[in-house]
């Protein structure tokens, strides 16, 4: 039997869906215009007024908005209201730069945990459930989202954040948690965990997972669902737009519902920005229909996907977006946390070593492992080991308060790393994340 | 009062030390000493030779990483000891030993290499203990 959070909108009718998107899109417009001067002045350039936008078809008039655009605008720039309304910062990790600061009214976070009890309740999550929340929580949007959402369909609502694997296990084990919320490598290592401490999927009472914030493969599902004895549900989003919850998979687990009353998502070429009738391949683009403070329209998120009205066994109305086939830029996901090659290339220079690096991202027992080789300069090198593995020390250090995320850092002889003709190899990613 | 060394970066990786030693035989430089220190990724090769000018310039040449370190070199006598006794005088000077390594010169006899904190605060606790240590020409 499925069971639906909001059944009017999840399975509303493709014109009562349109009607909603039309005039949430038609006022949201409005409400950009007048009160973010960025975003004015990208419309202003392209002589768009927001008398212009009547209806969804509308919507490819509007100007695009990019990660670059949230940098120049950082931190206040692309704030719709004034702060005093605001009541919830989340923010990605990642340098100044690249750094998303996102802002909230107290009506943004209720929609945004509405979002996450919508994939809560479908993969059967009530209120007589046990949720066990193992994101992160703090400025990352995983745990604050879906501890947010357990709470709103009643769950009994277990804030465990990530780390410290055996204790999560034995709460899970005393409290009886019946769904986990984690990351996917997560939730693969505390299955490893669990049969390391000799227990079995029978010593819990897990039913399902929802997984999300890093790209995991239809392999990494399968083992995930034999060593915790679950249903492993796939759930997306970024902190732009909200965080956890964007859409999320059904108990089909043939892609993600979009919550497209709230996110109204397009599929354009990457290339030339054109709008790709449904069905295609190209990068997803989302306009934010109802957020308050932090409303972008149509934001490039990179991501490469399909989408799709195709009907679902499940009920659902809601347009499926597949799982991202990859990105229309160089960002990585490791561990969770957004990697770019400029960020660790910023940090090489800084402590002054030379532009040739080479980044292997690699998995190993479900984990993303980070290696990267870097080239000694003969200015460098000393004669003792205690000062050349000091080195990679500190340079590991510098590279995880950047990122945020723990490399491991091989000096290697000069001239070693292959030069290229063209775009150098800077990258070399063996996770084969996308099926 | 003391002499040169050469140190050379080798990748932790097979074949590169053999790289490195034939580039060093191809311009006819006679390793006389060597000692290898080595981590995952990397190792260093340390190298006592005749001509360390040319040898450095040689490497460089070739594309290696190098770097020249004053090292001492203590005579030993062959008896059991020996090391001990030079180690005792270095201790009880506060000289910090990074590392040592054994040398044999057909024209001095047999050496101990010790890279130390302080080259000049060495040799003159180890003078103070009636104990010689080697310059390049007294080796070759």
């Amino acid at each position: 039997m499925p069971n639906y959070y909001q059944p009017e909108i999840e399975c509303a009718s493709l014109d009562e869906m349109r009607a909603i998107q039309n005039e949430k899109l038609v006022k949201q417009v409005k409400h950009v215009y007048d009160n973010v001067e960025y975003y004015r002045n990208l419309m202003d350039e392209k002589g768009v007024k927001p008398e212009d936008i009547n209806s969804i078809d509308d919507l490819h008039k509007l100007p695009f908005l990019t990660k670059a655009d949230l940098r120049d605008a950082y931190p206040y720039g692309l704030l719709a209201t004034d702060l005093k309304n605001c009541v919830r910062i989340q923010s990605t990790s990642g340098t100044t730069g690249r750094r998303v600061v996102a802002f909230y009214t107290q009506k943004d976070v209720d929609l945004w945990e509405e979002c996450c009890a919508r994939a809560i309740t479908a993969v059967g999550g009530t209120n007589e459930d046990v949720c066990q929340v193992a994101y992160g929580y703090g400025l990352f949007t995983g745990g604050p989202g879906l501890n947010g959402g357990s709470h709103k369909v009643g769950c009994l609502t277990l804030p465990m954040s990530s780390g410290n694997t055996e204790r999560q296990i034995q709460f899970m084990q005393d409290l009886h948690s019946t769904i986990l919320c984690c990351t996917p490598s997560y939730a693969a290592f505390i299955g490893e965990t669990l049969k390391d401490m000799g227990l079995t999927p029978d010593d819990i009472d897990l039913k399902a997972g929802i997984f999300g914030a890093e790209p995991w493969t239809e392999e990494m599902r399968r083992d995930i669902e034999k060593s915790l004895g679950i249903k492993a549900y796939d759930i997306y989003g970024l902190t732009e737009t909200s965080g956890p919850g964007v859409s999320f998979e059904c108990e089909e687990q043939t892609g993600m519902h979009i919550n497209e009353d709230h996110f109204l998502a397009e599929i354009i070429d990457p290339e030339t920005g054109e709008v790709l009738p449904e069905g295609s391949k190209g990068e997803l683009v989302f306009t934010s229909l109802d957020k308050e403070a932090f409303p972008l329209l149509r934001y490039r998120t990179r991501d490469i996907c399909v989408l799709s009205r195709k009907k679902c066994s499940c009920g659902r109305t809601l347009i499926k977006m597949t799982k991202p086939m990859g990105r229309s830029d160089d960002m990585m996901i490791i561990r969770g946390v957004n990697v770019f090659p400029s960020q660790i290339e910023t940090v090489l220079l800084k402590e002054g070593y030379s532009p040739n690096y080479l980044i292997e991202v690699d998995r190993e027992r479900n984990t993303d492992t980070l290696d990267i080789s870097v080239e000694l300069s003969p200015e460098q090198f000393t004669d003792t080991v205690k000062d050349l593995s000091a080195k990679e020390k500190d340079l590991a250090n510098a590279i995880k308060t950047m990122l945020g995320i723990s490399p491991k850092v091989h000096l290697v002889a000069p001239k070693t790393i292959t030069r290229s003709e063209g775009k150098a190899v800077r990258v070399i990613d063996r996770r084969k994340l996308h099926d | 009062m003391s002499v040169k060394q050469i140190s050379v970066f080798i990748e932790n990786k097979k074949g590169k030390l053999a790289e490195a030693t034939r580039y060093i035989a191809d311009n006819n430089v006679n390793m006389k000493a060597l000692s290898i220190a080595d981590t995952q990724d990397f190792g260093i090769l340390r190298i006592i030779c005749e001509d360390p000018k040319a040898a450095e310039e040689a490497l460089k040449e070739g594309g290696f990483i190098t770097t020249v370190t004053d090292v001492l070199a203590v005579a030993i006598s062959d008896k059991p000891g020996s090391l001990a006794a030079i180690l005792e005088v270095l201790a009880e000077a506060n000289i910090v030993v990074e590392y040592t390594y054994a040398f044999l010169s057909a024209k001095a006899g047999a050496y101990m290499i010790f890279r130390v904190d302080d080259n000049q605060s060495a040799a003159a606790a180890l003078a103070g203990a009636g104990i010689k240590t080697a310059n390049q020409e007294d080796l070759f």
